[in-house]
């Protein structure tokens, strides 16, 4: 990545039709992506897109860089294959809630766990659309869908809650009508050395329109979300007086100018603590919702941890060639 | 301290099939790979069997806790780690209880006497003592106490219990090493090599295997009444290797030949880790060998690899096969090179871990969803899984097509003398990366018109980005495309693709006659026992013939005219007749007799032959 070619967000458009259902919230994503690409300093031949299987699957095609889509569940171990091969690669994954935390669970736990440099896009609609409908493991209990016509009885996964648990070093979340911010994130993802984890809250138009609304409706969303800033105090609301405070091992809204509180009793948001519990307490917060970089906690990456010991390995090794591995050793001569 | 010898067996003999056995933390399989080892410094054709249990350490004194290892040694070729016994080692009544069937009557057997208790006897199932009962009667019986010898040769050294009793196989290995006069030094700079940190079980180790050699000496208990002297094998500068170590050696050739980093996405598994094993040493030859979470991952992190421009591999055994099936499937409809090695064992489900089958090939070809063939090849013997490793890279990144190499649980731990071979002396391979050129003369799907290969474009090379996945794509673009009619070209084109190897194939060749009486089939891992059975009729003037196969998708092109040229044909297999299954289908007018085996345990030469006499009348 040494010279600096300038792109626009035309040169990450493929020549493919978009296959969207219309007002799907995967065109903001894509649209999001493609504007953030151009910033993000990379070279459009070094940038792969991985995908599994669902709507948001299809988004490589999209996109006009090196892309693959592949099976269900497997785009973070496919990633992981691509990323080992070429560390010099800008790698995403893209994924939905049923791809990667129902048949794919075990590899998106285990990519976060590894750390490798790559980025996952975790469209989250709470529904399988592709297949039409079916409860995902994050529909709510109770939700009607066409596999839980009378409620759904399995309670859901939280993905940040979860990845966090796998120790991810970079958890994001985002409402999928918010485009600016969307962009702004992709670009930290990448900047980040690590595996980062975006979760967007992507509402699905037919099978689960409004899941979010409560969360992400322009006229709710400054009450309800709290946009999360490094080192910015947790403040929120349309009129900035609220906050959050730590009561004992809960966290709380506070208003400010009420019982005396002023913006100096609020939280301070630092995404870089290595210790992830107020993180996880972020995710799991209903209200407000907590929206932008909870987490990013940098740390020596696997590929970089492989590198340097490969480093080491060759520089002790005896072994140049393979035929001085094969003639090492016990051999003997027959003559 | 009693030692008998209840009979004399004056022979000398071109070849000794020898078989170590004892509890599995007895080390009967480092004894006899020091035998094996030390016999093929001397000069000897070896070859190997170990057999053991999939328990870690199961019950001590147990049935089912044996664990032994058998070796084949001989001044003349040697293609199998042999049938009946001429020396059978045994540490404990379980283990002459379940070896004892396979001595040749009058044969030797060396018997640990100290292990032969009350309880011991007991946990065998032995109602009375062999050793009291004449049960033994018909063969030779040399009776050791070699755990009180051991402790008494150890007494001074100040080692504990447990170290001491351990090092009694060595006593074993030193009476069969003057037994067949070979040299202790081998072994001897094994131990110091190995316990280099810890000279003192160094120490004891040699201590114990020379007393062994000196009980065996000055006591004149054993006639040394015979020399396997060296075999005639061609010149060269050989080592021992088995299977695994030979298919993990075929990949690095491999890689270094095309100039590739070769990358292993895989997930432990009996009896294929080793492969794993042997190729996360080597860092310094750019081997990324990463140990995924699952076996889906190993193949798809090896998918990924593989579009990023590695030379990539998957290593694994049935079970694990089933697993990647649909992983396959994308790697063949992407069109990427990748090799998928399937190191075979007893099944179905998790069926025999540590025993060898051949029940895998139908699964190999067909074990897929949708119409997707892969070339299929199988190594034959410990090592030639380097040669055939080597030909999977070679055909998958020739063709851009997944290669399926498949061994078995014998071959992967069996082992032979390697005529080492010099990457210099490897056949050349080409692999289809572009690293420039005009992307507008370019489209994903373009294809050479001889093999019908696709070019491989990997990212970061600048004008080539691309889109591939597992929908059907279009015939040129490589967009996604429901059109049916691309679709049926696409379908066919791939199976052409693999179809048209046979053009870079050798023919099949029938051994000892290429016409005649009985041609005897078989594929992979079974070469060795049906050469022996097939040279032994040809000895005795049958007109009989052995082609095998190591191609098996495609066939080489002259298979149907090998096959016409004998009056009857039989397929031998340890499965219930897959290959067999697959010939009928090839061949609907050629005559196919059968012979099978399915007991997690190799052909030996006798049934052969019996069977494929009846077969001549």
């Amino acid at each position: 990545m040494t010279e600096a070619t300038k792109y626009t967000f035309k040169d990450f458009a493929s020549d493919q039709e978009v296959r969207w259902c219309p007002g799907c919230d995967d065109y903001v994503i894509l649209r999001a992506m493609q504007k953030a690409l151009p910033e993000m300093g990379v070279k459009k031949e070094d940038v792969v897109f991985i995908s599994g299987i669902g709507c948001s699957s299809r988004f490589p095609y999209y996109i006009d860089s090196y892309g693959m889509h592949s099976i269900h569940g497997r785009a973070p171990a496919i990633a992981s294959g691509v990323k080992l091969a070429n560390p010099d690669l800008s790698v995403w994954v893209i994924t939905g809630d049923g791809d990667s935390l129902a048949i794919g669970g075990n590899h998106f736990i285990h990519v976060l766990r590894r750390n490798l440099n790559l980025n996952i896009i975790l469209f989250n609609n709470e529904i399988y659309g592709l297949t039409k409908g079916q409860f995902s493991p994050t529909s709510l209990i109770g939700q009607k869908t066409k596999t839980s016509p009378y409620g759904n009885t399995q309670p859901p996964f939280s993905p940040g809650e979860l990845g966090i648990g796998a120790q991810a070093r970079f958890f994001a979340r985002i409402g999928g009508n918010t485009p600016k911010e969307m962009t702004q994130l992709f670009i930290e993802a990448e900047k980040f050395q690590g595996t980062s984890l975006i979760e967007v809250l992507q509402n699905c138009v037919i099978f689960n329109d409004g899941c979010f609304t409560k969360y992400t409706d322009k006229a709710v969303r400054p009450d309800k979300q709290i946009h999360l800033e490094h080192n910015k105090p947790m403040l929120f609301g349309k009129d900035r007086d609220k906050g959050l405070v730590l009561n004992g091992l809960k966290l709380e809204v506070v208003t400010l100018g009420e019982n005396g509180i002023t913006e100096s009793d609020l939280l301070v948001h630092d995404a870089k603590e290595p210790d992830p519990t107020l993180h996880s307490m972020l995710v799991r917060l209903d209200y407000p919702l907590a929206t932008g970089i909870i987490r990013a906690v940098e740390e020596l990456t696997f590929e970089a941890r492989e590198d340097a010991l490969t480093k080491e390995v060759s520089a002790n090794s005896k072994f140049n060639k393979v035929d001085d591995l094969f003639f090492s050793g016990e051999t003997y001569q027959v003559k | 301290m009693a030692t008998t010898i209840k009979n004399s067996q004056p022979e000398i003999l071109e070849n000794v099939v020898i078989r170590f056995v004892g509890d599995s933390g007895d080390g009967m399989q480092l004894t006899g790979m020091q035998f094996t080892d030390t016999s093929a410094m001397f000069g000897n054709d070896v070859a190997t069997f170990p057999n053991y249990p999939s328990e870690i350490r199961a019950p001590q004194g147990s049935l089912y806790g044996v664990s032994g290892f058998q070796v084949h040694i001989g001044s003349v070729e040697i293609s199998t780690p042999g049938e009946d016994l001429d020396l059978l080692v045994c540490m404990n009544p379980a283990a002459l209880k379940t070896n004892l069937s396979a001595l040749k009557a009058g044969h030797t057997i060396i018997i640990d006497t100290d292990s032969f208790t009350k309880k011991n006897l007991e946990k065998a199932l032995y109602a009375s003592n062999p050793l009291e009962d004449g049960s033994l009667n018909n063969y030779r019986v040399i009776e050791v106490a070699m755990t009180s010898l051991t402790k008494v040769a150890l007494k001074d050294m100040g080692l504990d219990n447990k170290s001491i009793t351990r090092s009694k196989n060595m006593f074993a290995l030193g009476m069969v090493y003057w037994m067949y006069d070979r040299d202790m030094n081998y072994t001897l700079e094994f131990f110091a090599k190995k316990f280099a940190k810890k000279p003192i079980i160094a120490e004891a180790n040699s201590k114990v295997l020379k007393t062994g050699f000196y009980f065996a000496e000055t006591l004149e208990l054993i006639p040394n009444s015979f020399s396997i002297s060296p075999s005639k094998m061609p010149k060269g500068t050989y080592r021992i290797i088995n299977g695994n170590q030979a298919t993990a050696w075929g990949f690095l050739a491999a890689a270094e030949k095309s100039g590739l980093e070769l990358f292993l996405g895989s997930y432990p598994i009996t009896p294929a880790s080793d492969i794993l094993h042997e190729l996360v040493k080597h860092k310094h030859f750019g081997v990324k060998a990463f140990q995924a979470e699952d076996e889906i991952a190993g193949i798809t992190s090896s998918i990924g690899a593989s579009f990023a421009g590695d030379f990539a591999i998957t290593t694994t055994s049935g079970p694990g096969l089933a697993l990647k099936g649909e992983a396959i499937g994308l790697a063949m409809i992407l069109e990427l090179p990748l090799v998928i090695v399937n190191v075979q064992r007893g099944g179905p489900s998790t069926g025999l871990p540590t025993k060898t089958e051949q029940s895998d090939l139908l699964q190999a070809m067909y074990g897929r969803n949708g119409e997707s063939p892969l070339i299929v090849i199988a190594a034959s013997t410990p090592a030639n899984c380097f040669d055939w490793a080597y030909e999977a890279a070679r055909l998958t990144l020739e063709h851009m097509t997944p290669v399926l190499l498949l061994t078995d649980g014998y071959i992967a731990n069996g082992s032979e003398p390697w005529k080492i071979k010099s990457i210099k002396d490897m056949p050349p391979i080409t692999h289809k990366q572009i690293k420039g050129g005009d992307p507008e003369k370019w489209n994903v799907y373009d294809r050479d018109s001889v093999t019908l290969a696709r070019e491989w474009a990997i990212p970061g090379t600048k004008g080539f980005e691309h889109r591939v996945g597992g929908l059907e794509k279009d015939k040129t673009t490589g967009n996604v495309s429901y059109i049916p009619e691309n679709h049926e070209y696409m379908t066919n084109i791939r199976a052409e693709k693999v179809q048209r190897v046979q053009n870079s194939i050798p023919d099949l060749k029938a051994d000892f006659n290429d016409e005649g009486d009985l041609l005897i089939i078989g594929w992979g891992g079974t070469f060795g026992s049906l050469h022996s059975a097939a040279k032994q009729l040809s000895d005795e003037d049958y007109k009989v013939g052995h082609a095998h196969f190591n191609y098996i998708n495609p066939f080489p092109k002259n298979t149907a005219e090998v096959f016409s040229k004998f009056k009857k044909i039989v397929v031998c297999e340890l499965n219930n007749g897959q290959l067999a299954f697959i010939l009928r289908g090839k061949f609907p007018n050629i005559e196919f007799s059968q012979y099978n085996k399915v007991q997690g345990l190799p052909f030996g030469a006798s049934e052969l032959t019996k069977k494929f006499k009846t077969l001549i009348k």
